[in-house]
């Protein structure tokens, strides 16, 4: 496999986690995931709850362990890809630097104002002068329009300001990749189509990759470049923004593949179809419940 | 009937079998989460300590004066009211608990001996540390599960920053410096506590008073005094910590670690104040 530099930022190899259940069972919440994700595109990672998107997010920053698999990464200041799974603390930190993560809650320090959350990692990992680091935190809250309230604390702050604060914090470094936990949630449309336009104004202009991880089928039709569908722990679909766009629009009738059914009824949030059973409940109700 | 007999027999040996069975199994999770707590508990303090060592070699990891300060307000300053207010009453108390004996032994002057070394020895560091572990301890650990639950923690690792170094030391060195300078508070004002009783109610002149606690508490009960409130104040803040960090289950989580911080630490502080009891005792410190 020609593996050239900056064929992929992030290449996920036969990826599997498990978790333990209540009674010790062992339950695989991601099984045999792969895909590429490519320098500079905005990848967009969707299922239903349980489906294994969080947990497939915890695990490419490091946060959780699988127990299978492998997650390359090949930024640019590396010279050939390396296993995140094999990286020592020290490696792991030099990667953090790397990318910047937009928390589901914008995960604010509480006990600091907005400005000083963004200088922390600035202060911590550069050797710059403070007057310096005051500058680039100023730059970085006006690239999120966040500038007139630099000196509120987060609980002063609406949902949708702590999501534009938290990302300016992670973008502090000047990362080259953003990941994204669910960006819309908790946000009313407009507030949730305007973190969007930032997400799009950002990677085009800071020329970041993207990961977003969402269940909100609007945000991520507008953010796409390519889309990654999850389903109990597998990948039913990868394809381009415009594929997705093709199966969400064609009549499920005209569908051949029972996939491509079930990928329709997601995309367009019906009640009926091959997720849902007569009685309305989803697949996964029915897998957690199961799993319980 | 005799064909009744050995079928209930091995049924009920069987019953047996798995009772004894089912609380071996039980006993044994029970043990090996204890351990694996222990366990936790020596990690955390382990990591602690590599991080003090770091600070002081490596100028980078250093920590800041600013957030020990406020650190130290929080733990120590705010609780000197309440040390104040339990170790004067823990005088009074002592004073007119030993009354009665002594007035029989007819050496009633000889209170501020038993007030000077019960304070000095154990009750102000022991009570103090009570005191700081329902003020501190909780305190720290709703802190700590509360940032766990709005991924805060999560946040400063994604960021490279160790939460070790951030929150933890900090925390842990103000208790530890706090609760050694709250000890000497207590000691005082516990004394202070007798002295009043015996002067008002006992008719015990202070000067006499003053003179044996002087004569009866030498600098030994002082220091093994406040190596134990150091090791106690060490002790509150890595439980509080610990179970802050490993908050699982939103606010009822949250709730819990306080809970099991107060009582754990109350064990534990009782339990490590036997041993140096102890220890004490064979060395005859």
């Amino acid at each position: 496999m020609a593996e050239s530099p900056r064929d992929f930022v992030i290449s996920i190899r036969n990826l599997a986690k498990v978790f333990p259940d209540q009674e010790g069972r062992s339950v695989r919440v991601l099984d045999g995931i792969r895909f590429d994700v490519l320098p500079g595109e905005t990848l967009v990672i969707m299922g239903g709850s349980g489906c294994g998107k969080s947990t497939l997010l915890n695990c490419l920053i490091g946060e959780l362990r699988p127990e299978q698999g492998e997650i390359l990464y090949q930024t640019r200041t590396m010279h050939a890809p390396a296993d995140l799974l094999r990286m020592d603390e020290e490696a792991l930190n030099e990667l953090r630097m790397r990318f910047g993560i937009l928390f589901q809650s914008g995960a604010l320090f509480n006990s600091m104002t907005v400005a000083e959350n963004v200088a922390l990692p600035l202060k911590e990992h550069s050797y710059v002068d403070p007057s310096i680091i005051d500058i680039v935190v100023t730059l970085k809250l006006e690239q999120v329009h966040m500038r007139p309230h630099r000196d509120k604390m987060p609980a002063q702050l609406s949902g949708g300001q702590k999501k534009r604060a938290g990302l300016a914090r992670a973008t502090a470094l000047d990362p080259e990749i953003l990941f994204y936990d669910e960006p819309s949630a908790g946000l009313d449309p407009v507030t949730s189509a305007a973190i969007d336009e930032l997400i799009i104004d950002l990677s085009k202009k800071l020329k970041v990759t993207s990961v977003v991880v969402t269940h909100e089928m609007d945000s991520a039709f507008r953010i796409a470049d390519r889309m990654v569908m999850l389903d109990r722990g597998r990948v039913l679909k990868i394809g381009s923004r415009q594929e997705f766009e093709n199966l969400r629009d064609t009549p499920p009738e005209r569908l051949p593949m029972d996939e491509d059914k079930l990928i329709h009824q997601f995309l367009r949030g019906d009640t009926h179809g091959p997720l849902t059973d007569a009685e309305g409940m989803s697949e996964y109700e029915k897998w957690i419940l199961a799993g319980e | 009937m005799s064909d009744a007999v050995p079928e209930n027999r091995p049924s009920r040996i069987a019953a047996c079998i798995i009772a004894v069975g089912q609380a071996t199994l039980r006993g044994y999770r029970r043990l090996s989460d204890n351990v694996k707590y222990l366990g936790g508990i020596g990690y955390l303090i382990a990591d602690t300590f590599r991080w003090i060592v770091r600070a002081v070699y490596v100028p980078r990891a250093r920590i800041s004066p600013s957030v020990l300060a406020a650190q130290m307000v929080r733990v120590g300053v705010r609780s000197i009211p309440i040390i104040i207010l339990v170790q004067t009453f823990i005088g009074i108390i002592l004073a007119l608990q030993l009354a009665p004996t002594m007035q029989d032994y007819g050496s009633i002057e000889k209170i501020a001996v038993i007030v000077g070394i019960a304070m000095f020895r154990e009750l102000g560091p022991l009570l103090s540390a009570v005191v700081l572990s329902g003020f501190a301890g909780a305190s720290i650990a709703a802190e700590l599960g509360a940032m766990v639950e709005a991924e805060e923690i999560k946040a400063l690792r994604a960021h490279a920053l160790n939460p070790i170094r951030f929150l933890v030391i900090p925390r842990c060195l103000a208790t530890v410096v706090m609760l050694v300078g709250l000890t000497i508070v207590a000691d005082v004002v516990g004394v202070v506590g007798g002295l009043f009783t015996s002067w008002g109610v006992l008719d015990v002149p202070p000067q006499i008073y003053l003179d044996q606690t002087y004569l009866a508490v030498v600098y030994r009960d002082f220091f093994t005094g406040l190596v134990k409130a150091g090791v106690f104040g060490l002790e509150i803040s890595m439980i509080g910590c610990y179970e802050g960090l490993n908050v699982r289950g939103g606010a009822e989580g949250v709730g819990r670690a306080t809970t099991a911080t107060v009582v754990k630490s109350i064990v534990a502080l009782i339990a490590t104040d036997c041993v140096f009891t102890s220890v004490f005792y064979l060395f005859k410190l």
